[in-house]
């Protein structure tokens, strides 16, 4: 165990990006992803088949080339090279929108029109509806996978290492160069990661089960 | 906006195009050897997380939830890396000696983490079949083992088959991770091509078009399957 307590704060800092980069892809991808999924829902045609057309192309392609392409394209973009963690993060975000969008738009169809209806022959405003009904509703159902990808998000973040970020993946093989411990580092690493996202699954199963006994699911 | 020369040239120029279509044909079979391992060891998993016999179901869960929330990059590293370690001195040496074990090691990785994802879907499946079917099974004295051979784990499976094709296409997609050990497969091979000629752009929009073709062409060959083995008088798409 010597080599991951020497290097502790090295690898730990890593680990930090880590959860920086994570932090950034969620706020970006979820906010990005509310826009796609109304979009997805969209009736004007304009709208729908231009983001249909992106989560389609995007979900077909490895994330590792997406990270990939945003750190060739960006310097010709805007004509120098860019730190990997915000290139990184660009394409985090454009690519973890379009999983995002479409919990949000699976969220917002699984709520019937009978029950907007209902809404409204109680005399609530559309913004009431709206405020009152639908987005409570379609939050709790949506909650769980939205954990879910939150996690798939968080151990995507080990991929920035392909553009030699210096998140703990990267870090991990730096230190294994030089001290030659691969069992208990990756081991070490891999216990990080596993812990966080257990838990986070078993938040997820929570909100499931409860979603379930209130029979909203 | 820089200076920049597109050069699409770099995707069909030799050696750069023949490049391109090797690692695609390595794409292809990394994707589809560890289908094989994905889907026994899914459908052994997502079968024991199913039976009455509780020690199985804790071995099950075990495995689906281990593999499942650690990052598939760190499992490739740690087999890559500490794998060989594990099995002492003299076989390391000889494991680190086989050529292309990369190679080995991406498809054996892929499996093992793929099939925790499967035994999740075939878990699944198991559960939205109705209880009274495993009382009438039992009832025709078939043995356990009998019963989900023959009845339950086809059944299963009929029913799951649209996850399951969605994780083939997840299957294609993560291989590209294996490029981190060195496989030569369509991503490296882009990002190899941008080595030599700088056009790393080029190569991989190129290559996003291969996975966009191998993404439609595993579409419609499990549209077929699909059809094929559709349970009669049930929702269809």
């Amino acid at each position: 165990m010597d080599a991951v307590l020497e290097n502790l704060p090295y690898l730990l800092g890593g680990f930090l990006t880590n959860l920086q980069l994570a932090a950034f892809a969620l706020a970006g991808g979820i906010f990005l992803g509310t826009l796609v999924g109304l979009g997805r829902i969209s009736k004007r045609p304009w709208v729908y088949y231009p983001v249909t057309l992106y989560v389609n192309f995007l979900r077909n392609i490895p994330l590792i080339l997406v990270i990939f392409w945003f750190f060739f394209v960006m310097p010709i973009l805007i004509g120098k090279t860019l730190d990997p963690f915000v290139s990184a993060a660009v394409s985090f975000v454009v690519f973890e929108a379009t999983y995002f969008g479409e919990i949000f738009r699976a969220g917002f169809q699984s709520i019937s029109k009978d029950l907007v209806s209902a809404a409204y022959s109680t005399g609530l405003t559309y913004r009431q509806t709206a405020a009152y009904i639908l987005v409570p509703i379609a939050v709790r159902r949506m909650l769980p996978s939205l954990i879910t990808q939150s996690i798939i998000t968080f151990q995507d973040t080990s991929l920035a290492y392909v553009i030699g970020l210096q998140e703990m993946v990267r870090r991990t093989t730096i230190v294994d160069g030089l001290e030659v411990r691969s069992v208990q580092l990756y081991t070490f690493v891999a216990i990080l990661f596993f812990v966080i996202c257990f838990v986070g699954s078993r938040i997820s199963l929570h909100y499931e089960e409860k979603s379930r006994k209130a029979k909203v699911l | 906006m820089l200076t920049y020369k597109f050069d699409w040239g770099v995707l069909w120029r030799q050696p750069y195009g023949e490049w391109l279509l090797q690692g695609l044909w390595l794409t292809i079979q990394l994707g589809a050897l560890a289908w094989v391992i994905a889907l026994s060891l899914g459908i052994l998993f997502g079968t024991l997380r199913s039976v009455r016999f509780w020690p199985l179901r804790i071995i099950g869960a075990l495995y689906v939830e281990i593999f499942r929330n650690i990052p598939f990059l760190v499992q490739l590293f740690f087999w890559f890396y500490a794998g060989p370690m594990l099995l002492g001195k003299t076989l390391q040496f000889k494991i680190n000696q086989i050529s292309g074990l990369n190679y080995y090691i991406a498809i054996f990785g892929l499996g093992l983490y793929t099939a925790s994802r499967v035994a999740e879907h075939v878990r699944a499946g198991f559960a939205s079949i109705g209880h009274g079917q495993y009382d009438a099974v039992l009832s025709t004295g078939m043995t356990r083992l009998q019963m989900y051979w023959y009845v339950m784990i086809p059944h299963a499976l009929r029913l799951i088959i649209p996850p399951l094709t969605t994780e083939f296409l997840t299957i294609f997609k993560n291989s590209a991770v294996a490029m981190t050990i060195g496989v030569a497969e369509t991503t490296f091979m882009s990002y190899k091509i941008d080595e030599q000629t700088f056009h790393g752009l080029e190569a991989t929009t190129g290559a996003m078009a291969i996975y966009l073709v191998l993404g439609m062409t595993v579409v419609k060959l499990m549209d077929r399957i699909e059809s094929r083995f559709r349970i009669p008088g049930l929702m269809s798409r």
